[in-house]
């Protein structure tokens, strides 16, 4: 799973584009922003944790298209199945070399991006938290889509459709968190809601994803 | 290398649903190459994938399991962003074995191996693909259509590399339109093709 991990990462430095693609579309989605809604300060701090969250969740669906279709057309997926590896351990560590390269750069740009957005101080804090926390099912449930549509021509819009609904709840119980933090209310219960979410797409998913790509290679 | 036998009793094989062969038995001893033989469509491909454990048979028994197996197709896994020797590195760690440069001079790539394999030509390419077979460490090669590509001096080292394999007692399958030099038992696929349609949607959820 190491290896799976080191490699993808590799292939995303190399190529440049995967690693600071989602990151240059979440910074231009945040700045177009204010253009549409208006420059006012208050109204753009209001929706400022919910944009941030939708943006970050689009970001992260750019590049899950390719987590599994390009090692299924150069025929990497079949020997890695055939490989003495389990492919849950390949399908996580697919899903763990995805978070790495956009959930983390996402999580970590956040709160300078809140700046933007005028959202309120601690805010920031929590935006990001949240984030980190939630980012890790996105990759999950976004690895589970794509081993769902690994055979499929164009898989890429279907993808959006299967996985975009499956978000929601981190959706919800992230930007919720940020949102509190922002007004500085309690947010024990929607931040502990999301990391609860995020362990059960770690421990469920990855054989659900595997079970996927077996009957994809059929 | 103790291999046991590669033993096919009464297979049957479906592509997309449709049966393509059927009551395939074959047996080959360790140190034989089965030579697949067939005109396009014929199963060979579907056979091979068959025994690499991608697919279930429809009918019939195959030894050894899946974990015996190296399954060599026409795409072979190599990423263009790495290069040769970060290439085989992977699947040697994948496989857990260890060095890669015995693979690398077998197939004359140890002067390409810092190159980035998007930049190998065709044969080269092959090359590559058929050097990570010896980092599997399995005895029983499968091999579909492996020369594509190769000039003269490829499938004269392909077929010292396969003549080294069947010479440590291991096992090939090769699915093979041209002469390559490696004496082998003969098997036409012609001979096993399916005869019988079962029930229309009958299949897709029977394999």
């Amino acid at each position: 799973m190491g290896r799976v991990i080191a490699r993808d990462l590799r292939l995303a430095f190399r190529a440049g584009g995967g690693f600071g693609l989602g990151l240059a579309f979440y910074l231009i989605l945040t700045v177009l922003v204010p253009f549409g809604v208006g420059p006012a300060g208050a109204e753009l701090a209001r929706i400022a944790p919910g944009i941030l969250w939708v943006g970050a969740l689009l970001a992260c669906l750019l590049s899950l298209d390719r987590l599994f279709a390009l090692d299924r057309e150069d025929g990497a997926l079949d020997l890695l199945a055939t490989a003495p590896v389990p492919l849950e351990g390949v399908a996580l560590g697919k899903a763990v070399a995805h978070w790495l390269t956009t959930g983390l750069p996402l999580s970590l740009a956040a709160p300078g991006l809140g700046v933007l957005l005028n959202l309120p101080w601690p805010g920031h804090l929590w935006l990001g938290l949240s984030l980190l926390l939630g980012t890790p099912a996105l990759s999950l449930i976004g690895a589970f889509g794509a081993a769902l549509t690994v055979g499929l021509k164009r898989g890429g819009l279907l993808l959006s459709l299967l996985v975009l609904p499956l978000y929601v709840p981190t959706l919800i119980f992230g930007a919720d968190v940020a949102r509190r933090g922002a007004e500085g209310m309690a947010l024990g219960a929607p931040l502990a809601l999301l990391a609860a979410v995020s362990a059960g797409c770690l421990a469920l998913l990855p054989f659900a994803a595997a079970g996927a790509l077996r009957i994809n290679l059929r | 290398m103790n291999a046991p036998p590669l033993v096919l009793d009464g297979v049957a094989v479906a592509r997309g649903g449709v049966p393509v062969l059927e009551g395939v038995t074959v047996r080959a001893d360790p140190g034989t190459a089965l030579i697949l033989r067939g005109p396009n469509g014929a199963g060979k491909t579907t056979l091979l994938r068959t025994i690499a454990g991608l697919q279930a048979p429809i009918a019939g028994e195959i030894a050894p399991g899946p974990d015996q197996v190296a399954y060599g197709a026409h795409a072979d896994g190599m990423k263009g962003g790495l290069t040769v020797a970060e290439n085989l590195a992977f699947w040697a760690g994948i496989h857990g074995t260890g060095g890669i440069g015995e693979a690398l001079d077998a197939f004359g790539l140890a002067r390409l191996s810092e190159r980035a394999a998007q930049h190998l030509s065709a044969g080269q390419a092959r090359r590559l693909g058929l050097a990570r077979l010896l980092l599997t460490g399995r005895p029983v090669w499968l091999l579909d259509e492996p020369t594509v590509s190769l000039d003269a001096e490829g499938v004269g080292l392909f077929g010292q590399v396969v003549r080294a394999h069947l010479g440590r007692g291991g096992i090939a399958a090769i699915a093979t339109h041209v002469d390559l030099g490696i004496a082998g038992v003969p098997l036409d696929l012609a001979g096993f093709r399916a005869r019988s349609v079962p029930a229309e949607g009958a299949l897709a959820w029977d394999v």
